[in-house]
């Protein structure tokens, strides 16, 4: 039984047909990796699975919560979902550790003494537990996205959906995000994953969706995509970024 | 002729002059705190388009921008009791503080929520937080943060301004001015006084608030 399970999704912006049926299951552990060009609709699918888009028809289930056009109330589905943003989107009025603690205590109602050692356990997993006081604006790029890395596992989610996580990095501050996202893949976590990081896709990556023109044109292993794509779009796509 | 200056005369009153500090903060303070509260519900009203409340709250901001603090008193002080609403002058002056205030801080506090990143709210929401969690814990403290230095100048101002309730005869810092310079016929000490009084306390005011700002909402420096 898939963890994640998507039927048949179709996603309008006004006139704009962006997703054009999108079927996808997800089983748990895997890690998906979404490729495609600007526009092809692949951030537009990674936002539709934890609501923060919505979508006219079709059916999203993670872990047992459903997701049907036009729901509002998201909270269930939000907690087995994670996600981080190209942006980071840290809170800057908050400390490291309280960025990782407010959602563990204000949502699930975790006492402050238990949502600190969760915080401290996160923060020392993406190695930034000396951070804890500081606040975002003191820290590096990779930095801010390894706390938001944190702050989503916090929450203890089934998923963790990661939105061009490293497109806002410096060169140099890249790897030390992806290690971490590696160290996460490797503990079993089900991710998916909008990257334009194609190595990363090609080592890490159990399936690689390709996506064009709002529909899921191509996918596989990311080993045999990569080495013999079997549509043109693919193929030149890859040729295209290398 | 010389004039003599008599600053003693002012002196002699200064039971009077300390009572009417004592109401002018005591004003301001009210004022503050629930103008304040309006300010934060009609900017979230605004900012978020919650109808019927955000229309409500266009044309009571306009209302309030548009026309003259006095007018607005007398209103609520002499016109109000026709409508069988009989306010005594402290009421009176409380409410149109308040509602003077709400009418600019919902502006000034709206301009901080909508500077909010719109990546942060949905970083908020995918980690499950309800509209009210993120609000609370997400959009306010940073909009409050950005917008301070604009809210204690409106205190201050709106402080000032209540020198104008010594019209309808609320005891504050000028109407006991004025009662004073009736008595002593000494003008000009006693505005000098007086207007030394306000512009010290309108610095300590803006102090207060700023110190207030970096207490409740500011980073807590380790």
């Amino acid at each position: 039984m898939a963890l994640v399970r998507i039927n048949g999704l179709h996603k309008h912006f006004g006139s704009n047909h962006v997703l054009k049926g999108i079927d996808l299951d997800i089983e748990e552990g895997q890690v998906i990796a979404l490729i495609g060009r600007s526009g092809s609709g692949k951030s537009t699918l990674l936002r539709t699975i934890n609501g923060l888009e919505t979508f006219e028809q079709g059916e999203i289930e993670v872990d047992g919560e459903h997701l049907h056009p036009r729901d509002t109330d998201l909270r269930a589905l939000r907690q087995k979902v994670g996600m981080i943003f190209q942006q980071f989107n840290l809170f800057p009025h908050l400390s490291v550790g309280r960025n990782v603690m407010l959602a563990t205590q204000v949502v699930k109602k975790i006492g402050e003494k238990e949502a600190e050692d969760i915080a401290r356990t996160m923060l020392l997993k993406v190695g930034l537990l000396e951070k804890f006081d500081a606040y975002p604006d003191q820290l590096s790029g990779g930095q801010q996205q390894r706390v938001a890395i944190a702050r989503a596992l916090a929450m203890q989610p089934r998923v963790l959906l990661c939105d061009e996580i490293t497109s806002a990095l410096d060169p140099e501050l890249v790897n030390e995000v992806l290690a971490v996202v590696k160290t996460l893949a490797a503990e079993g976590m089900t991710l998916i994953m909008v990257t334009h990081e194609m190595r990363f896709a090609r080592e890490v990556g159990d399936k690689l969706v390709f996506m064009h023109h709002g529909r899921i044109h191509e996918s596989g292993d990311p080993q045999q995509l990569f080495a013999n794509p079997q549509t043109p779009e693919l193929a030149n796509f890859i040729g295209s970024i290398n | 002729m010389a004039y003599t200056f008599d600053f003693a005369s002012v002196l002699e009153y200064s039971d009077a002059l300390l009572a009417g500090t004592v109401k002018t903060l005591a004003l301001t303070a009210v004022g503050t705190v629930f103008g304040l509260g309006i300010g934060i519900l009609g900017a979230v009203s605004r900012a978020w388009k919650l109808s019927p409340f955000d229309r409500i709250f266009a044309v009571y901001v306009e209302l309030i921008r548009n026309t003259p603090f006095l007018v607005q008193l007398f209103f609520i002080f002499f016109g109000l009791p026709a409508l069988g609403l009989q306010l005594n002058e402290w009421q009176a002056a409380i409410l149109a503080m308040v509602i003077n205030l709400g009418a600019y801080s919902t502006e000034i506090i709206r301009s901080g929520i909508e500077a909010t990143p719109r990546g942060q709210i949905e970083a908020a929401e995918s980690l499950a937080m309800t509209r009210s969690q993120v609000f609370r814990h997400v959009v306010l403290p940073p909009a409050l943060l950005k917008v301070w230095p604009s809210i204690c100048s409106q205190v201050v101002i709106v402080m000032l301004g209540s020198s104008v309730c010594s019209q309808i005869a609320a005891e504050e810092l000028t109407f006991a001015a004025n009662f004073i310079q009736s008595r002593n016929f000494r003008a000009f000490e006693t505005y000098f006084v007086v207007t030394a009084m306000y512009f010290l306390l309108a610095i300590a005011v803006r102090q207060a608030m700023v110190q207030a700002g970096q207490r409740l909402i500011a980073r807590r420096k380790k």
